[in-house]
């Protein structure tokens, strides 16, 4: 079975084909990266405008890739939730439109779900990927940063979650307050080349022995610590503006750059790491996943590997398949498919998603 | 004239919020002005304790707002950081989180909303000292300030 999917749930217009929920056969993914740097950020505005005019030529790159044509396509899939309602929505009509004026199945795909399914997906020259239940997977992200286990592909649970900010809303702060560029983590991780990881002690904030994350106040004991190395502000207070402008500190030359991102890392790679090999601990897991945009991250991959016991499948996916990208809900979609879980021509959009499979056994 | 008020640790921030929350009514707005760690998500997490909402105030930096339910009325936490043109604010429906009619609507970087302000506000301003220490300073705007 053979399914197109369409992600735009965020900053990327992403359309792929995936044969039987696992062998990707195209995945095409306009990326607005170069456009949002120049803003420091997602911009979602900027996203749904942009989205509009680059969904068609995605959907035809992806079925061009995949050397086929819509009619070859068994269904169409699309994500549907969580995410930014304008964005989402030009995902879900253009998918609705496909699947009214060809007459194929139609099915809508949580953002979450997907992303931790991308650990199945492969190219057909490539080994399918062997992940024995139950599954934990760590979903990390800009916007995410979620612990869920999967007890089969039809059964999802939600165990974990951040309480403020998400793992790579960490980076991304981080980053701006050492001065460095976005996204934060590939940022922090070039920034802490040769430094010591060790040379700071930033909180490491477990919250007991719940499943849940807090990264706020590591945000904010990094700024404890470059306050060290600030200069003295002599410029004249700005009067008269209600809002008056936020003005970059001036730190001494001598900030410990190199040892400050490394060590800010390190507290959000080994929160994320232990946390995650705690619950496959409590869940009897077999394998432990990682998914999002911050799964590329090569220290928490690294720390990961070391503490996972032998018995354990650590996997993640190829970098193309751990940030947004509609292989992963064409894939998902199958599963659903299989079920005869499809949407109609009133499925909607939703900002929030609970994991439609929690607790259902 | 502002009220000047300053606070010397994150639990001081917090309590804040708490003793804030106690004089909001639905419709109100609040406007955090203040930097990167100046403690707005803390001050936060005081308000939604004092609305009484149960759970966890999850950072709205990346969906730009979140809905909270608190013991009467709702807390709409909404976080403007990446944002850069204010008309794209017309694609979330902002005009319905400035003077929401069952609850009290709490923005994070105001500044990037250029026009798009309530009626009337409060506005608390938070400055980082250095350190521990912050001043805040809050006043209210609009047409019942006088």
């Amino acid at each position: 079975m053979r399914i197109l999917g369409i992600e735009t749930s965020c900053d990327e217009t992403a359309a792929a084909v995936v044969e039987d929920g696992e062998v990707v056969l195209s995945n095409v993914i306009s990326s607005q990266i170069a456009l949002h740097r120049v803003h420091g950020g997602v911009v979602p505005e900027l996203a749904a405008r942009g989205q509009i005019t680059a969904i068609l030529p995605v959907v035809e790159a992806a079925l061009a890739e995949a050397a086929c044509e819509i009619n070859d396509i068994d269904a169409i899939a699309v994500t549907n939730r969580p995410g930014l309602v304008g964005s989402l929505l030009v995902g879900v009509n253009a998918a609705k439109a496909f699947a009214w004026s060809t007459g194929k199945p139609f099915i809508s795909v949580n953002h979450l779900e997907g992303h931790v399914h991308a650990n199945w997906l492969h190219r057909a020259n490539e080994p399918a990927p062997d992940l024995p239940f139950p599954v934990v997977c760590l979903l990390v992200s800009g916007g995410h940063t979620e612990l869920l286990l999967m007890t089969s592909h039809h059964d999802y649970a939600l165990l974990g979650q951040t309480i403020d900010d998400a793992a790579g809303e960490a980076f991304d702060k981080g980053s701006r307050l050492l001065g460095l560029g976005y996204p934060g983590g590939p940022a922090i991780q070039r920034a802490s080349e040769g430094g010591d990881p060790a040379a700071f002690a930033f909180p490491r904030s477990q919250l007991g022995d719940s499943f849940d994350f807090s990264f706020s106040g590591l945000k904010t004991s990094l700024l404890r610590q470059v306050d060290h190395y600030r200069l003295p502000d002599d410029r004249p207070k700005q009067t008269g503006a209600i809002f008056p402008e936020h003005r970059p500190p001036i730190y001494r030359d001598d900030l410990p750059l190199a040892d400050l991102a490394a060590s800010y890392e390190a507290a959000i790679v080994e929160v994320l790491a232990s946390k995650a090999m705690r619950t496959v601990e409590a869940t009897g897991a077999r394998s432990l996943l990682l998914a999002g945009g911050v799964a590329a991250n090569r220290k928490l991959r690294e720390r990961i590997s070391d503490i996972a016991p032998e018995d354990i499948t650590v996997h993640w996916p190829p970098f193309e398949y751990c940030t947004d990208n509609a292989a992963m809900i064409a894939g998902r979609a199958w599963h659903l498919a299989r079920r005869g879980e499809f949407g109609d021509l009133t499925t909607d959009a939703f900002p929030k998603g609970a994991i439609a499979h929690a607790n259902n056994t | 004239m502002p009220t000047e008020l300053p606070i010397d640790s994150a639990a001081a921030m917090r309590q804040f919020g708490v003793e804030f929350a106690a004089r909001l009514r639905p419709g109100d707005s609040v406007l955090l002005h203040g930097d990167l760690g100046a403690g707005k998500t803390t001050f936060t997490q005081g308000v939604a304790e004092g609305l009484g909402v149960q759970g966890a105030v999850q950072s709205p930096t990346f969906t730009l707002v979140r809905e909270h339910e608190g013991r009467e009325m709702r807390l709409y936490h909404l976080d403007l950081y990446r944002l850069d043109d204010p008309d794209e604010l017309e694609n979330i429906g902002y005009e319905t989180y400035l003077d929401p009619p069952d609850g009290v609507s709490l923005i994070e970087w105001p500044e990037r909303a250029g026009d798009w302000l309530p009626g009337a506000f409060w506005l608390i301003r938070i400055e980082h000292l250095g350190g521990d220490r912050r001043m805040l300073e809050i006043q209210r705007y609009g047409e019942d300030s006088a």
